[in-house]
């Protein structure tokens, strides 16, 4: 019995992430507020998780995109997670976000932050944000670190592959 | 060893760059900036004022953008009672040339912006005060003649909507301090854009 539950979890489980690999494509980008949303930052799992808060208005954000999709390319199959959460308005999903997730071509799990209250939730990310973007989280069980500031590639791979040593 | 290092050194300036700057009651320093009437403009000029919103902001913004409507209300409910808006654009031209001087100038007709608002051309304001974004209010309260820090944050609740906005953080600022008593909360923080620096 126990070994059939397991099964199907792993079955669960491996479905679930088919499907997360494959969001972006279907163009359903989950819109949720801070609640909803917050589980993520203290997903208590074996991988290493990048969490890049952005906006399509955001000129640095945009420049640094590719830096975090070269990194779910290089470093999915390592445990490495990354999740680009959009604070872009969502009443703009279908004229602004989509088009650009389409655009961009964007691989990494997307998902538009929808909380207008941002000073109650902005502590709750790290007490370190002031509240600009891009602001980044990277997190694993024992490591966790934030970061108010424009990324290039090999500053981030170089943050990666010291957690993973 | 050398990863750890980078790693800490990364920290120690992601930290440094947001410990900068004022916290409450510290002495904001006076500046004398180039406004949009063409005349430089520094806070000592205004006359007959108990303090001054300064809010770091700029135009292309769109965090900006949904506030300029309620800075012109702040400025016209506030001005009256001694508390003019005064914005200041940080960012570089170059690296965003949709802030550029003549631009400002654009904005401020279109928008008939009965407020000043001055350029920190040389970037050397913003980091004195630790502004990290646009727009970053900080509301300032004169006393005798040096400008001291009262309240730092966001003019409200609510970017996106006017009309669901729960707490008015910055005119709760200036009306305890009008009041005689210190704001609550001092300290607030909002999402917005980074200011731009040349690379």
């Amino acid at each position: 019995m126990v070994k059939i539950l397991f099964i199907l979890l792993v079955i669960f489980v491996g479905f679930n992430s088919d499907v997360a690999a494959n969001q972006n494509e279907g163009n359903e980008i989950p819109v949720m507020n801070f609640d909803t949303f917050e589980p993520r930052l203290q997903q208590d799992d074996d991988k290493i998780h990048v969490i890049n808060f952005w906006a399509t208005w955001c000129a640095p954000c945009v420049r640094e995109l590719p830096a975090f999709e070269k990194l779910h390319e290089n470093f999915r199959d390592q445990g490495v997670h990354v999740l680009l959460v959009s604070l872009d308005d969502p009443r703009q999903m279908d004229s602004r976000i989509k088009p650009f997730v389409d655009r961009m071509q964007l691989q990494s799990e997307v998902l538009v932050l929808d909380d207008p209250n941002s000073n109650r939730w902005i502590p709750l990310v790290s007490e370190e944000w002031s509240g600009a973007i891009p602001a980044t989280v990277i997190y694993s069980r024992d490591y966790h670190i934030f970061f108010e500031r424009e990324f290039k590639y090999e500053e981030l791979e170089e943050i990666i592959l010291s957690i993973i040593k | 060893m050398k990863k750890l290092f980078f790693l800490f050194a990364m920290l120690f300036l992601t930290t440094q760059a947001i410990g900068q700057g004022y916290g409450i009651g510290d002495v904001a320093t006076d500046f004398r900036l180039l406004n949009v009437d063409g005349n430089y403009l520094s806070m000592s000029d205004y006359e007959d004022i108990n303090g001054v919103i300064l809010i770091f902001s700029c135009n292309h913004c769109p965090y900006v953008v949904a506030y300029e409507d309620r800075m012109i209300e702040l400025h016209n409910e506030y001005a009256p009672k001694g508390f003019p808006v005064l914005a200041i654009n940080p960012n570089d031209t170059i690296a965003e040339p949709r802030d550029s001087f003549t631009k400002m100038i654009e904005r401020a007709q279109e928008k008939n912006f009965p407020f000043d608002y001055v350029i920190d051309a040389d970037q050397e304001i913003y980091p004195i005060y630790g502004a990290t974004r646009t727009p970053h209010v900080f509301l300032l309260e004169k006393v005798e003649d040096a400008f001291i820090v009262a309240y730092i944050g966001a003019i409200d609740d609510n970017y996106r909507d006017a009309a669901a906005v729960n707490e008015r953080f910055l005119a709760n600022a200036i009306d305890a301090l009008i009041a005689g008593e210190r704001p609550d909360p001092e300290m607030t923080r909002a999402i917005g854009c980074t200011i731009k620096v040349r690379n």
